[in-house]
């Protein structure tokens, strides 16, 4: 018949052109934004390109991929670079492997000093230019700079940075109730200690789930109470293995947390027992506060975009709103201010002028306002203006990361090697609040610790 | 992506192909011209050339490379530290017994719950609807499954509203919600009933299909001898399907020595659940400890080689008999 020799034909036809209609549907045409009237300006130091492409990964996603291309499209409109980023949750794992095999984009947003000790390890990473080097020299302090080295050999600037240590609370439960912003250590555990006396609900509320890094809010807790309570040196010994995991130090810090994460009596505000630790997701752990459930949350300063889950700004978070921070206090109340903190590094895997290009002006004080200006991060670089930052807090934390006086140091996981910072720590916490002694705990991690 | 874009990107694919048609036509071609002398050496060879080039590139040099790091630390040292690490860190230790439980509970307990759900449709009505519901689970994959899954365990504390099903049955009938994943060792075994889902629908119709293949006319004889239903089966159709039932199980060891997807979505070796294949994973790429996870890969491999030499060994005897 006809028919069905036709049909044999037609179903495939009809299939292969639904199918290729769906397909342009998916791509959307997108027209080349107009380069119109752009100041070229700041960028003529960076020369032009003809084509030129530079391709970057990192972790970053979502909105804050969104803003970090849109902090560099006047970059590439007046050099025509045109800048290709692809963010990745699997980014950290697969670094290593695409250098490997010559597959690394051109720039890789690393998150971590550790991470970066092991690209340049093996070979892939290219130093930073000159002028990357002298934008470092010029916006960033000691510190920062030695966090992008390796073995002598300076490879990254930074980029962002936020700050670790804040203790998120609600300015009006503390003005009713008159509770006062400690100044030391101990004053926060005689006010946790007032909260919970007072029965009305649990002091702090804490979530230490994050998928398969579960754990990790956990080791920021650790880390600030090291750098607190042994100070600096201490720190850096630590986190370097010049004393071991097991150091009474370490010990002493694990055990001043216990106090609040081990107890029954201060966690887990609005959420449970301390059991639920480990179940109670870290970016809703501290929504309790808002109700009234808990009165003090520990987390870093990027908390911020989490209180208003489904965006807006339903939640005020300012020193006279519904939320704000404070950073845990020292020690003692005449010791210098100390905190941690993160950042990212990009480093690069191509050599090639428009590369280094690209690093240079990541690198600069124009970048970093720029970026800041679109909200939601800030840097330590010292030339941002802190009034470009989006929030109250973030100008805070900008200022905070800005005075000299202050003693910086990056989030100790980060600065270990994977096996400990990204492995055993976490899951040595997960551990640790699920019953075992801290002195078992930290052996464990002792013995993870790789030999070389 | 514009449209230009996708449509370069099509024609790339389209060349690529023509290419490789080209490479294949050639390659033929030549072969059939070979010299008469020892034309079917030089047929062997080209036919099996390709192959064995990706069998080398693919799995042979990165089998040996991966046997070579396990002896080496980070800075490439020869080293044995990388097993003395497996077999003495407790939580290495957890991660072999835990593969341990799942090698000895996924297999058995699938085959023997599709066995007798193979045997119990048999020539029923509506057979292909209840092999069918049976049969689903395996079209979804592991981190579907596990997504899934983890949604059935998921924990909400106290008053707050149960989204997860298991506890919301828990809590209507007045119990208290359990952390089911959090909780050690019930966490593992909650695992392995994912990969028991996944995997019954394999042995039932595996041996289904086998069952059938069972002579009608020795089952009637066993029937005229005055046999019961379950002596019929143990003595005529269980030796009748012994060598599916070897495949089925060993196939199921296998896949689940190698079980990673499914521990990775759900707990990611958290909460002591942590199993080698996933334990690699996380030493080789998170922990950037290659050594330790080419030595988990290595020991991966060696338990995995008795079981598909016995299979080997299985088939060629069945060949041989047949």
């Amino acid at each position: 018949m006809r028919l069905t020799r036709h049909r044999r034909w037609l179903v495939p036809a009809a299939a292969a052109a639904a199918v290729g209609l769906a397909l342009t549907g998916c791509t959307g045409d997108i027209a080349d934004q107009e380069a119109g009237d752009v100041d070229c300006g700041p960028y003529e130091d960076y020369g032009t390109f003809d084509g030129a492409e530079v391709t970057i990964g990192g972790t970053i996603l979502d909105l804050e991929a969104d803003r970090l291309v849109e902090s560099w499209s006047d970059f590439e409109n007046c050099t025509g670079i045109t800048i290709d980023y692809q963010g990745s949750s699997e980014f950290e794992a697969q670094i290593a492997v695409l250098a490997e095999g010559g597959n690394a984009p051109d720039i890789g947003i690393v998150p971590q000093p550790g991470l970066l000790a092991r690209l340049a390890q093996g070979g892939w990473l290219i130093p930073a230019s000159e002028a990357v080097e002298a934008n470092v020299d010029e916006f960033w302090s000691e510190d920062w700079k030695q966090y992008g080295t390796y073995d002598g050999t300076f490879y990254a600037a930074p980029l962002m940075a936020s700050i670790k240590g804040y203790v998120w609370y609600s300015p009006a439960e503390f003005e009713e109730k008159g509770y006062e912003i400690p100044k030391t250590l101990d004053e926060l555990k005689e006010l946790s200690e007032t909260i919970a006396a007072e029965g009305e609900h649990k002091p702090w509320c804490v979530g230490l789930e994050s998928g398969d890094a579960t754990g990790w809010p956990g080791t920021d807790w650790i880390e600030d109470y090291v750098l607190r309570l042994s100070g600096p040196e201490v720190y850096d010994q630590w986190v370097t293995h010049e004393i071991p995991f097991n150091d009474p130090q370490i010990v002493a810090a694990f055990d001043a947390v216990g106090e609040y994460l081990k107890s029954d009596d201060m966690v887990n505000g609005g959420i449970g027992d301390v059991s639920t630790l480990v179940t109670e997701a870290f970016q809703t752990a501290g929504l309790p506060i808002i109700d009234g459930e808990c009165s003090l949350h520990h987390q870093a300063s990027f908390y911020e975009t989490f209180w208003n889950p489904e965006g807006g700004d339903d939640v005020k978070v300012a020193s006279d709103g519904d939320v704000f921070g404070f950073l845990l206090p020292p020690a003692n109340a005449d010791d210098p201010q100390a905190v941690t903190g993160g950042g990212e590094f990009p480093v690069a895997f191509r050599d090639a002028e428009e590369v280094e290009a690209v690093r240079a002006y990541l690198s600069s004080d124009t970048w970093a306002n720029n970026r800041v200006s679109l909200g939601g991060v800030i840097s330590a670089n010292t030339g941002v203006d802190p009034e470009n930052a989006s929030s109250e807090l973030l100008v805070q934390s900008i200022e905070i990361l800005q005075d000299p006086e202050t003693t910086f140091r990056f989030d100790g996981s980060d600065l270990m090697p994977g096996a400990v910072g990204a492995d055993s720590f976490w899951k040595g916490i997960v551990s640790w609040v699920s019953g075992s002694s801290t002195q078992e705990v930290v052996d464990t991690i002792e013995a993870s610790w790789p030999t070389s | 992506m514009t449209t230009a874009d996708l449509l370069g990107k099509i024609l790339q694919v389209v060349m690529g192909l023509a290419i490789f048609a080209a490479v294949v036509g050639l390659l033929i071609f030549f072969i059939d011209k070979a010299p008469k002398k020892g034309r079917d050496y030089w047929q062997l060879a080209g036919f099996l050339a390709p192959a064995l080039i990706f069998l080398i590139i693919g799995l042979i040099y990165p089998a040996i490379r991966t046997s070579l790091l396990a002896f080496q630390d980070n800075s490439g040292n020869w080293t044995l530290d990388n097993f003395i690490w497996t077999f003495t860190q407790p939580t290495a230790i957890r991660t072999l017994i835990n593969t341990i439980i799942w090698v000895l509970f996924v297999p058995t307990i699938s085959t023997i719950i599709g066995l007798a759900y193979a045997v119990f449709i048999d020539r029923s009505r509506g057979e292909k609807f209840y092999k069918v519901i049976l049969f689903m689970p395996i079209a979804i994959s592991f981190v579907g499954a596990g997504v899934i899954w983890r949604f059935v365990y998921e924990y909400r504390s106290g008053d707050r509203e149960q989204i997860g099903l298991l506890n919301a049955i828990v809590v209507a009938f007045g119990g208290e919600p359990v952390q089911w994943m959090q909780t050690d060792p019930i966490n593992t075994f909650l695992l392995i009933v994912v990969m028991i889902w996944i995997q019954t629908g394999f042995a039932m119709v595996l041996l289904s299909a086998a069952i059938k293949g069972v002579p009608t006319e020795q089952i009637e004889a066993a029937q005229l001898d005055g046999t019961n239903a379950w002596q019929r089966f143990v003595n005529v159709t269980v030796p009748g399907i012994r060598g599916s039932l070897v495949v089925v199980l060993t196939t199921i060891s296998i896949a689940t020595l190698k079980v990673f997807d499914i521990v990775r979505t759900m707990t990611a070796g958290n909460f002591n659940t942590s199993v080698i294949a996933n334990e690699m994973y996380t030493q080789a790429f998170r922990a950037s400890e290659v050594g330790r996870g080419s030595a988990l890969a290595l020991i991966l491999f060696v338990l995995v080689l008795p079981i598909v030499i016995y299979n080997i060994n299985v088939l060629r005897k069945q060949r041989e008999i047949r």
